[in-house]
């Protein structure tokens, strides 16, 4: 029987992957929750004023989502690496590339595209005008890819590191922010009745860049982590 | 199980050396592993073992010098067993992240009935023993084609009739024209030679 080729073998990744993180759900209502519990917050400490709101509204919604994805990222590979399924990864005839890039898709699948379809009810709790509503699950879509781009390799990283919680948000954030810049930019360019296009072009150029760069770094780390 | 030539080198170290915390565990170590071959590692405690294995398949890519070439698809079984809890064992077996060939559910069945889970197909492998979760594992061994199987203590956990069968099923696979390097402080007792490397006093016949 011949190994499957790397399209199949990421098919296969992706609906283990996915299938993982169906039978913990909880896992998947976290970040969701996050996001709630933490939007709700901002009401309280900047007061309820509409206007207030709404002026803070797409900074608030970004950070909150890029914040509830840097909670989640650090999972992407730690129970692998803890059952030992990590060491038969890079054992895999496949390459390695691809079956990361597998990893992360399905890391999206589950955080970022989720939270890009529930913003819209936490846009209308912080009165974010109608109009930019758009313009935020578009640059959520792309903008939360590319954190979790961005976080797998940070993840692959600390992987080996018993605490690395700590490590992965000192090391990530600061790549995150080019795309919060840009994410927070588009909304922001939205309410204002600028046209959002060229934002979203710079963090679909962004993304682009990062599927074609980030596995090569969490492959590399990956092989450093498991050798350590 | 597909016919192989026996004699054909699947695996050749070539002066490797190690040194761990100071300590130097081998050196000047060179052998080639030819199909048909039975390889038993010997050593102490904390003499090298895995981390041998760990270089010879090409996990432990830094810290060591000497060259490894391989020639052969391999298998690799550490002391981890790689099984996620959530899933099934067939669901293990048939998603497995080692990148073989995509086993129908009747090879999957059929291998799992030989490694003595018939009827656990479907539970959660989170309720499986110790020892059930490495009999999973060896169904591996059953369900893939590759020539050389590195075993790190595969009969830890497992109970003594499965020794047994562990052991006919090694020599089976070596009178088929593969390869096994294994690990073990047991004794084997197999129908084919074993050649032993004693990482205490190098290579013995």
């Amino acid at each position: 029987m011949t190994p499957p080729g790397a399209v199949q073998f990421c098919i296969r990744l992706l609906r283990r992957q996915l299938l993982l993180a169906v039978r913990r759900p909880l896992e998947i209502g976290n970040p969701l929750l996050f996001f709630a519990m933490v939007v709700a917050l901002f009401p309280l400490g900047l007061g309820p004023t509409p206007e207030t709101l709404a002026g803070f509204a797409p900074g608030v919604l970004w950070i909150t989502a890029l914040l509830s994805n840097l909670l989640t990222s650090d999972a992407v590979f730690r129970s692998d690496f803890e059952d030992g399924s990590l060491e038969q990864l890079l054992l895999a005839p496949q390459p390695l590339f691809m079956s990361v890039l597998a990893y992360i898709g399905a890391h999206w699948l589950t955080t970022g595209l989720l939270l890009a379809a529930v913003s819209p009810v936490f846009a209308l709790m912080l009165n974010l005008p109608a109009q930019a509503i758009v313009a935020l699950v578009a640059s959520l879509l792309i903008g939360t890819a590319l954190l979790s781009l961005i976080g797998g390799i940070g993840a692959a990283l600390t992987v080996g590191l018993k605490r690395g919680g700590m490590l992965i948000s000192l090391l990530i954030l600061p790549l995150y922010m080019p795309v919060l810049i840009f994410g927070s930019a588009a909304v922001q360019a939205a309410v204002g009745g600028f046209p959002v296009g060229p934002y979203l072009a710079i963090l679909g150029a962004m993304l682009c860049l990062a599927i074609a760069l980030a596995p090569l770094a969490m492959a590399a780390g990956l092989r450093i982590s498991i050798d350590a | 199980m597909p016919t192989r030539d026996s004699g054909v080198p699947v695996l050749a170290a070539r002066s490797l050396c190690l040194e761990r915390g100071g300590r130097e565990l081998f050196r000047e170590l060179s052998f080639t592993i030819c199909a048909g071959q039975l390889w038993q590692i010997e050593g102490a405690n904390g003499a090298g073992k895995t981390s041998l294995l760990r270089i010879l398949c090409g996990l432990s890519r830094y810290g060591f010098t000497g060259q490894v070439e391989r020639f052969a698809p391999l298998l690799y079984l550490g002391h981890q067993s790689a099984l996620k809890a959530l899933l099934t064992p067939r669901e293990n077996l048939a998603f497995h992240v080692s990148g073989e060939g995509c086993y129908g559910d009747e090879q999957i069945e059929s291998a799992l009935a030989r490694v003595g889970l018939y009827g656990y197909e479907d539970v959660a492998s989170h309720t499986l023993s110790a020892g059930q979760h490495r009999r999973v594992n060896l169904a591996r061994l059953l369900l893939s084609d590759a020539t050389l199987w590195l075993l790190d203590e595969p009969f830890t956990a497992i109970d003594k009739a499965g020794v047994d069968e562990l052991q006919a099923l090694l020599a089976s696979h070596v009178a088929g024209g593969g390869a096994v390097v294994m690990t073990s402080h047991q004794a084997l007792d197999v129908s084919c030679d074993v050649r032993y490397l004693n990482l205490g006093t190098g290579l013995a016949a």
